[in-house]
């Protein structure tokens, strides 16, 4: 049979098929025209028009979070490329499954300074899972299915794909290979049996067992064996950041977030542990504190997929390599026989669930009332408010460590948020990807007056395609976290963190033909909650909240996470 | 403590850099590297010798091993292995030295691969430290250039084998 030769533009696009991509979320330019004219031609192929590059990035990055499928992104070359970089880097800390395709200079001018020329393979080396020029276009369907398959599989993370504009003009006979051969790349998930039968040993004789479980959980789609393993022994559980809903924030043997702003109990636990199970975390700074001093008396236990997160940061006593998912039924697997041990160990446990709870009620997470709107009070009153399977976005600082700390998670992938590079003016967008992927959910984005401003542009697109993204906007007039770190190590001085000057948000919103809502008195902000959610396009609302609040409970960088600046 | 360490590689643009980007990014220091295409001319074998902690090479390897286009790492350490560096050096042959020069390139066995009136360039291959006391005995006779190759390694075959028939 002879095959018909089509474009490598078009290849490209077949080959996305072969993934089944159904949503693209991208800005056009002079080295993908080929691609976007190409596009016209596939009403299979959904594409969302951001408003800058990085905007398409995050929204690319909070499909993926939400739906756990890859999100795809494209850009032109040049400045189109660079723009993506913060958002690659964003997807690569939090191991985010997202593919960026970025148009190139033809290949006779690579390296020439052309015009909207930039190295792109070269600026993201570092900051994505893998990367790759495609010098010929025989090699693109192979391209971009392994590109899928980096970017999916083992510990996820961004992949980026550079095409050069004569590839996509190129002729090809389209041929999708049936399975990717990579021989430096195979990732294990089965963990080594011996290791699993040891760590469980090692469980069952404990006293004061933790489960420290991290963004793997949600990942590896892990949280139902971690709920059921947790529950089943009656061990406590503290999550991440990015692990927030893998266990419900409700449940009695919830310890809610650990880390620089987590809760007493939570931080007690790992002080005070014999046995610390990690479960997809990587002991980060912001979780461990003083490294010296973290979980100083327990045996530490620590199940991940990724062989370099192992003794990265802490030395680690059990170490498995494997899927969180894998490894956890496995755990449950040979447990099952051991009813006797498991009986014992519930029983063994139960001083030290007791002095748990004697944590939890002496230190809740909690806030002072007063006349002026908290912003914790606004995350309560949203978390009652809104629907359960609302999906929650959050931008960096305050607003996102309020949301950690006093929105109840009750499962994963309803919080999207940029955990390992802190970007600010991630939600915004994020929220835009995880609209797109579930068009009839409620998506809210919890934002500071500061974060927002950061990707506002894209107002244009929930406007163009009717997201009705509810963006609640905690406006105290200062970029909040620095400040307060200003006013606890730096003597006060303010150094530019007051933004005395802002956009009338309301306002704003309205300009870009979406709608525009405040609040200035606390008994206004269920209302005005109500309304977002009650109108059916896109929301920005207004809290005009208490300038200076805090978050607390706080461990000062670099001290002991016992050591707690409390309320 | 001193490690080398190989790594086979898929041979393709940009693999060096990759490699290379690991231990900058992290602030680890490549004390030599020597890089050329295997027997197998689509990989390409890298032998790096670097120098750190236990923790500090159990993390280098463990990048390494991540690198999607990083076939194979192995550290020597604790192996028996021979190891050789080039280097080729040109040294002042005046008449006060030219004698002396050629005895020392005699003793080392090194060889004589370019003449002046004013200098001998003297090329030896070797383990480092050998060609380290190379270097030495010359220095004094004032050493105009210099350069030197990384190391290549090779696990030695027979030594266990005739151990074990000891």
């Amino acid at each position: 049979m002879i095959m018909k030769k089509i474009s490598g533009a078009c290849a490209f696009l077949e080959a996305l098929r072969c993934e089944g991509v159904k949503h693209v979320f991208g800005y056009p330019g002079g080295a993908v025209l080929d691609i976007f004219d190409a596009i016209l031609d596939a009403p299979d192929i959904e594409f969302i028009l951001s408003r800058h590059e990085q905007g398409a990035v995050h929204a690319a990055d909070g499909y993926a979070r939400a739906s756990g499928k890859v999100g795809v992104c494209l850009v032109t070359s040049g400045p189109g490329a660079t723009n993506t970089v913060t958002g690659i880097a964003t997807a690569c800390m939090d191991s985010i499954p997202i593919v960026v395709f970025t148009g190139q200079v033809s290949t006779n001018l690579i390296g020439n300074d052309a015009f909207q020329e930039a190295d792109i393979v070269g600026i993201t080396r570092p900051c994505t899972k893998h990367n790759y020029l495609i010098k010929d276009v025989a090699d693109l369907p192979r391209i971009v299915k392994e590109a899928f398959y980096i970017a999916s599989t083992g510990r996820p993370g961004p992949v980026l794909v550079d095409i050069p504009k004569d590839v996509m003009k190129s002729l090809i006979s389209f041929n999708s290979p049936d399975k990717v051969c990579l021989e430096g790349y195979s990732p294990t998930y089965r963990g080594h049996h011996g290791q699993v039968r040891r760590i469980v040993s090692t469980l069952l004789k404990s006293r004061r067992p933790v489960i420290y479980a991290g963004g793997g959980v949600v990942h590896s789609n892990a949280s139902k064996e971690l709920t059921d393993f947790a529950r089943m022994m009656r061990i406590p559980v503290t999550t991440t950041l990015m692990g927030l809903g893998v266990f419900p924030a409700e449940d009695p043997l919830s310890l809610g977030m650990l880390g620089m702003h987590g809760t007493y109990a939570a931080n007690m636990a790992i002080t005070e542990t014999d046995c610390l199970i990690t479960v997809g975390a990587r002991f980060d700074d912001r979780v461990t504190g003083k490294i010296d001093e973290f979980a100083p008396k327990a045996k530490i236990i620590h199940i991940d997929i990724d062989p370099t997160s192992i003794s990265k940061n802490v030395q680690v006593d059990l170490p498995v390599v494997g899927d969180c998912r894998i490894v956890l039924k496995d755990m449950l697997g040979d447990l099952e026989a051991k009813t006797r041990e498991i009986q014992d160990l519930r029983k063994n446990i139960e001083p030290w669930l007791s002095r748990i709870d004697t944590w939890k009620k002496d230190q809740p997470l909690r806030y002072e009332k007063s006349s002026a709107i908290k912003p914790q009070y606004v995350i309560e009153a949203i978390d009652e408010i809104a629907p359960d399977d609302t999906i929650v976005a959050t931008e960096v600082g305050q607003n996102q460590m309020w949301t950690a700390q006093f929105y109840k998670f009750s499962r994963p992938r309803l919080f999207l948020t940029s955990g390992g590079l802190g970007t600010m003016g991630y939600g915004f967008p994020a929220a835009i990807g995880a609209q797109v992927a579930f068009p009839g959910r409620t998506v809210i984005d919890i934002a500071g007056d500061g974060s927002i401003q950061m990707n506002i542009q894209e107002l244009a697109t929930v406007v163009q395609y009717n997201l009705p993204v509810k963006v609640m906007i905690l406006n105290n007039g200062f970029l909040g976290m620095v400040r307060q770190w200003q006013s606890l190590f730096y003597k006060g001085r303010y150094s530019h963190t007051a933004l005395t000057i802002s956009p009338d948000f309301v306002k704003l919103a309205e300009a870009y033909g979406a709608h525009g809502l405040r609040a200035r008195e606390p008994s206004e902000v269920k209302d005005v909650i109500t309304e977002a959610l009650r109108i059916k396009g896109p929301v920005f609302v207004d809290f005009v909240v208490e300038p200076e609040e805090d978050v607390y409970p706080m461990v000062p960088a670099g001290a002991p996470i016992n050591n707690m600046l409390l309320v | 403590m001193r490690h080398a360490i190989s790594v086979l590689v898929d041979n393709e643009a940009g693999v060096l850099s990759r490699v290379v980007g690991l231990f900058s990014g992290r602030g680890f220091n490549i004390e030599s590297l020597s890089v050329a295409p295997t027997l197998d001319p689509t990989k390409s074998k890298m032998v790096i010798t670097t120098d750190g902690n236990d923790q500090v090479i159990e993390q280098i390897k463990k990048q390494l091993n991540k690198l999607i286009n990083v076939i194979k790492v192995v550290d020597y350490v604790g192996k028996d292995f021979v190891e050789r560096e080039m280097i080729l050096v040109k040294v002042n042959a005046r008449a006060e030295t030219r004698a002396e020069a050629l005895r020392v390139a005699d003793i080392f066995r090194a060889r004589v691969v370019d003449v002046s009136p004013f200098s001998y360039t003297l090329a030896l291959t070797g383990d480092k430290d050998k060609l380290q006391a190379f270097v030495d005995l010359l220095s004094p006779m004032g050493i105009i250039d210099f350069i030197r190759t990384g190391a290549i390694i090779m696990e030695r075959e027979m030594h266990g084998r005739r151990k074990s028939e000891e």
